[in-house]
């Protein structure tokens, strides 16, 4: 019997656990990254939420099998067009290289918020002002410092930057800010035990497993603040510290504070990959993201047969659903192709 | 970090000629000089053809923000302003007052976006005045054509904003009316939050822009805080963060492109003067807050005099030193006919 073919486009933790699961049963796989390697946006991460194991050896074992796979892995292709015809799917390539398959699955992920639309942050005019993924840089440096190269005294996380706000278009919750907020704060406090560190929200969603008892740790063990508000502007002082004004809706009272370092919570929105190839497929959902059949029992289906989702281009998700999701989408592409395990 | 332009973002057309001028109702008692001076500029630096229309009224700007005046009339009132301009068959509309620009843009926006509104306009026009108007094609502040310009007219300036003593550049605090940015930011050169339009002059023009905490703040105008009596401490109280706020830079002086935030970063400084004994430069004398017309035509060589300096609140003497502006001091309360006015008191603490 012939072998299919099968396509998995996106090389994040999605993309390697579904293609790695692909692998042991009787197709060829093929995976695309448009980066130099695989692995996609969590390499950025230097610890992981909600128990603090580090990203680098995580994704050390869910890669470490790749190398002993017949994976056909093309990493700096990007796919650009894709197209079905008589049940056979055919990509193009960056290269303008062409490829078919009996089956495609869409790993194609997410990317973060730009914030500079949120101008009123300031963000790329001061230095003091960075983003989660900058501050997970220095969290894996080890060192948590000023663009003067100074020790903080005092930090703010603003959560829901890009985020539920209507003026940028994105009213959903990212779901993954608000215990990563919690995750650095600890971690900063952890480094800096003298610092100051201030948590602005509009509400937290300690929806995870341990997500609702790290958010007591933070304020019980290292004496995180929490304040209710968003922060409606940034400016720089006199001596280049970040001036915050916000309003503490508990208290009813406005508030201005001067920081070291302002992080703001980038959220997550659908990768131009996973836009791009979802109006091609014509699965194209609400912001950006690709739209599942179904959401309670066919999620990994399309409504194009052969066409499967995995991960991140469908919602914002966290490391654990997107593992999760990536195995039930593998289960989905078998039963399609009635396939059998290598014997 | 390579930092962002977010100025850059926020271009727009700025017309080029043929402009159709609508003045201030209260920038001639604050500013006397500065309508008639845009107006010079336009036709004898820059050779523009302006028209400068008596047959013109208020956009109700004040009345519409303070809840006197209905949108349905507003809207109806400033139709009456376009059906002048269509008289002179222009169709570039450039308003002197920010709160004018903010409303004429508020106006057409809604038109825009909800043609019925407009079809109403032009039925109470009509009913109220037998007249019918057109859409302009351009609408521009007079700041904007000025930074339009800034380039041409730096070659034609005799000074430029740079201390003759140091060598260095003054520092200006710029002030950007609310009714001009922060309604429809993507109307203005630069936006709400980084605006280029006086900063783009002032760094053309050699000088250095401070770019200070409360940047962004209300000047302490504010229609509600001003006009309703009661209100008028929060006024005050606005002005006083500001100037708290720019005093650690030294800022040589502040230009607004507003006629509420010049007039009132001026005149509180007496008043906070007069409170507290507070006066926010190092030499007790207040801080010199001009206009945008003032500082260009001060660049350009203009008798301070005749731009109507001499009425400002804070004197304008070190500044005008600073750069090295030749002018008579004995000239200065000479009114238009040749004839010595009499000298207003000196404040005690400013």
């Amino acid at each position: 019997m012939k072998k299919k073919n099968v396509i998995v486009i996106g090389g994040g933790p999605a993309g390697i656990e579904i293609a790695q699961i692909l692998s042991n049963y009787s197709c060829n796989v093929t995976l695309f990254e448009k980066e130099p390697q695989v692995g996609g946006q969590i390499k950025r991460i230097d610890k992981l939420f909600p128990d603090f194991i580090v990203q680098d050896e995580m994704m050390q074992k869910l890669i470490s099998n790749l190398e002993k796979t017949d994976i056909q892995i093309h990493t700096d292709t990007e796919i650009k067009d894709i197209e079905q015809i008589d049940n056979i799917w055919h990509l193009k390539t960056n290269k303008e290289e062409a490829f078919t398959a009996d089956a495609v699955v869409l790993a194609t992920g997410f990317k973060t918020f730009d914030p500079k639309y949120k101008e009123e942050l300031g963000y790329g005019i001061y230095p003091g002002v960075i983003t989660t993924l900058e501050f997970e840089d220095m969290l894996k440096a080890g060192k948590i410092q000023t663009s003067a190269g100074e020790e903080p005294r005092r930090i703010a996380f603003l959560n829901c930057v890009g985020s539920r706000d209507e003026k940028v278009g994105n009213h959903y919750c990212s779901r993954v800010c608000c215990i990563n907020a919690v995750k650095q704060s600890i971690e900063t406090k952890e480094l800096l035990p003298n610092a100051e560190v201030f948590c602005f929200y509009m509400d937290l969603r300690m929806s995870g497993q341990f997500y609702e008892e790290l958010y007591r740790k933070s304020q019980e063990k290292h004496g995180v603040n929490y304040i209710r508000g968003r922060i409606s502007e940034a400016s720089s002082t006199f001596d280049h510290r970040i001036q915050i004004k916000s309003e503490d809706t508990l208290a009813g009272l406005p508030l201005k504070m001067t920081v070291d370092l302002l992080v703001l919570m980038i959220g997550v929105e659908a990768s131009e990959g996973t836009t791009n190839l979802s109006a091609k497929a014509g699965i194209l959902g609400e912001y950006g993201f690709a739209k599942s059949l179904s959401l309670h029992l066919k999620d990994n289906l399309t409504k194009k047969e052969g066409l499967f989702l995995a991960g991140a281009c469908k919602r914002p998700s966290t490391l654990r659903e997107v593992i999760a999701d990536a195995r039930a989408a593998a289960f989905e592409v078998v039963n399609y192709l009635k396939m059998e395990i290598n014997g | 970090m390579m930092e962002k332009k977010y100025w850059k973002d926020y271009q727009r057309e700025i017309a080029d000629d043929d402009y159709f001028y609508h003045r201030s109702c209260i920038r001639q008692t604050f500013f006397p000089g500065s309508e008639a001076l845009f107006l010079k500029i336009l036709k004898n630096e820059l050779g523009k053809n302006v028209t400068d229309d008596p047959n013109l009224h208020t956009c109700t700007g004040i009345g519409y923000h303070s809840d006197v005046v209905p949108f349905d009339t507003t809207m109806t009132i400033v139709a009456r302003l376009l059906s002048q301009m269509n008289k002179s068959e222009l169709k570039n509309f450039v308003p002197s007052c920010v709160t004018t620009f903010g409303l004429l843009s508020e106006v057409l926006d809604t038109w825009k976006h909800f043609p019925e509104e407009l079809e109403k306009t032009r039925k109470f026009l009509k009913e109220a005045t037998g007249r019918e108007f057109k859409i302009p094609e351009n609408v521009a502040h007079p700041s904007d054509i000025i930074y339009k310009n800034r380039k041409v007219l730096k070659g034609k300036m005799k000074y430029q904003l740079v201390n003759k003593e140091t060598g260095n550049p003054l520092k200006v605090v710029e002030h950007i009316g609310c009714h001009y940015a922060k309604i429809f930011p993507e109307n203005t050169t630069g936006g709400a939050e980084f605006p280029q339009v006086l900063a783009g002059m002032i760094e053309a023009w050699e000088g250095k822009v401070i770019d200070y905490p409360e940047r962004r703040h209300c000047c302490g105008f504010g229609f509600r805080q001003y006009l309703i009596m009661a209100n008028r401490g929060y006024s005050v109280a606005n002005t006083k963060k500001k100037f708290e706020s720019m005093q650690p830079y030294e800022p040589d002086f502040v230009v607004a492109n507003c006629p509420g935030c010049a007039m009132f970063m001026d005149r509180w400084q007496y008043t906070i003067a007069e409170m507290e004994g507070i006066t926010y430069d190092k030499n007790k004398r207040g801080i010199p807050v001009l206009t945008h017309e003032e500082m260009t035509g001060l660049l350009l060589g203009y008798n301070p005099w005749d731009l109507g300096l001499q009425v400002h609140q804070v004197q304008v003497e070190p500044l005008l030193d600073k750069i090295g502006v030749v002018y008579n001091p004995d000239d200065k309360y000479v009114g238009k006919s040749g004839i010595k006015l009499s000298e207003p008191q000196r404040p005690k603490n400013i």
